[in-house]
């Protein structure tokens, strides 16, 4: 019989810091929608939803209702198994992921030391890539299982693009685990208090950019959103599903985004480090240093939560500026532009770790 | 204790699933129990303290290599697989090895101790991805390069089983 300590121990470990995470996670997966409709039609001169709250502040409620209450339709040709359980692995292994995350350094709250994470993982970053590869069977069995053509089809293009893409996204983390000399995401964070990679020249940019772009491909959103492309596949591999199913689908979509976009902070530009003007050159004339005291003072979190709803800007701008890609331009890409460059900065990469410049 | 139970539960559903995947008719089902079956290895793997290699098990494995797999299945017609022939007459032969290798790992592991290099493996391996990776270049790199070998064999032998014939 274990005694009381233990439980409340076991519930301030494990229990509150699942609960924030998944209410985060729940409330990021609702508002973001909202977000990407505001955003895209501010782009394109509309004023995108209006009516439900102020400025369409409930839309996500309305729509979450929606979905819950919805006839849940399963084609009768398909295979019920398969395709109840495909948008179960995609939403499952998006969640996963964000097990790993660190969204600060240790902070005192209420007089306890409380560590900012669900899981130090020693793997962190390996442990992301291989649920992200799992993600994959996701859209692939609901394309199967839909026992539609066009499902089909977005399940095909789903699957090859994101294996694809993979093998870029790979090889920028593998370079960031050689710059950091390690695989833990914090230690990756700690790696980068005097220098952010980003700005490790040579490769810093240029892993960035690789990662940048894979990440949008695999996230499957424009401008290579070919597996949902409505002009050519309908809606792709969530033609059939309806109701709460799709919204799972939507969901996780953006939790997808979420974590492409933290794994870019993290990685890329310093994960919880705060902005400074020239912290070395300028730092200690006045004007600059007042500033980059306060810039300090801000919460480490707050400034994760800031660089990632940047990415996630920055994603909802591409998607509003960019044309999509031909199918074969989108393989093109990733084999014969990005898997090269991958390469040759991880060579580099390699040569300047031994060299000792980096 | 309860190291045991989750190592019993993922033993079950390994032997369950994998028992599955040759069993079931439809070759899709066939890789989702496969899928199924990669998971609770990486399971074991951790269990084992080898985060590395659960995590290495489910990038190669699951991610990779059953997903071609599962490119290739998607596209034959399941009622046709469905209803072909579940062996071909070879199939006492066959099961009579399997017994036979059964019986010979059974004999092993009621022995109780296995010689060899065994132990070190499981020790470097759950010590994390730096000594595996020291220890692989450096004592094991004989064998590894090897292994790499093979594998570069394997893929030109793909390439050129699959390459058109053509006639200059």
């Amino acid at each position: 019989m274990p005694d009381m300590q233990q439980i409340i121990n076991f519930i301030i470990t494990i229990g509150i810091p699942v609960v924030v995470l998944l209410s985060f996670i729940l409330a990021n997966a609702m508002y973001l929608q909202l977000m990407e409709r505001k955003v895209l039609a501010h782009m394109q001169s509309r004023l995108g939803p209006m009516r439900t709250g102020w400025h369409g502040l409930l839309q996500p409620v309305a729509d979450a209702v929606k979905f819950m209450f919805k006839e849940d339709i399963i084609p009768a040709k398909a295979d019920k198994w398969v395709f109840s359980l495909a948008p179960l692995i995609f939403l499952v292994m998006a969640f996963g992921a964000f097990v790993a995350i660190p969204f600060g350094p240790d902070t005192v709250i209420f007089g306890r030391t409380v560590h900012l994470w669900v899981s130090n993982l020693n793997i962190g970053v390996l442990y992301i890539v291989a649920l992200a590869g799992i993600g994959t069977y996701g859209v692939i069995m609901a394309g199967w299982a839909s026992n539609n053509k066009y499902s089909l089809m977005g399940g095909f293009r789903s699957a090859a693009q994101m294996i694809s893409y993979e093998i870029p996204m790979a090889f920028a983390i593998v370079t960031v685990a050689l710059m950091a000399g390690s695989l833990n995401l914090t230690e990756i964070v700690q790696a980068q208090s005097q220098k952010w990679f980003i700005i490790v020249f040579p490769v810093g940019p240029v892993a960035f950019f690789l990662y940048l772009i894979a990440g949008v491909a695999e996230t499957n959103r424009a401008p290579f959103d070919l597996p949902e492309a409505e002009s050519e596949l309908v809606a792709g591999y969530f033609t059939e599903y309806s109701g709460i199913r799709f919204g799972i689908f939507y969901m996780a979509e953006y939790m997808n985004m979420m974590i492409v976009s933290l794994l870019a902070s993290i990685m890329f530009l310093g994960g919880w480090m705060p902005v400074q003007i020239f912290p070395k050159l300028l730092g200690g004339i006045p004007p600059i240093s007042w500033i980059n005291t306060a810039l300090a003072a801000i919460p480490p979190t707050l400034w994760l939560l800031a660089k990632l709803y940047f990415f996630i800007f920055f994603y909802m701008w591409i998607r509003a500026t960019l044309p999509r890609y031909r199918y074969d331009q989108l393989m093109t890409i990733a084999w014969k532009i990005l898997l090269p460059i991958s390469l040759g900065t991880l060579l580099v990469a390699a040569f300047m770790k031994q060299a000792g410049w980096m | 204790m309860i190291n045991q139970l989750i190592f019993a539960y993922f033993a079950a559903v390994i032997v369950v699933s994998a028992v599955l995947v040759i069993t079931r008719k439809n070759p899709v089902h066939s890789v989702m129990f496969m899928l199924l079956l990669f998971f609770h290895i990486a399971g074991v793997f951790v269990l084992l303290n080898a985060e590395f290699l659960a995590a290495v098990q489910l990038i190669v494995y699951a991610g990779a290599i059953l997903i071609l797999f599962l490119f290739v299945v998607i596209l034959l017609s399941v009622e046709r697989e469905s209803q072909a022939a579940r062996a071909n007459r070879f199939w006492p032969w066959l099961a009579g090895f399997g017994l036979i290798i059964a019986g010979e790992i059974a004999l092993l592991v009621l022995r109780g101790s296995f010689p060899g290099e065994g132990k070190m493996a499981v020790q470097v391996a759950g010590a994390g991805v730096r000594d595996l990776g020291v220890v692989l270049y450096s004592k094991f790199l004989v064998p590894f390069e090897i292994s790499s070998v093979i594998l570069l064999v394997g893929l030109i032998g793909a390439v050129m089983l699959a390459k058109k014939k053509t006639n200059e």
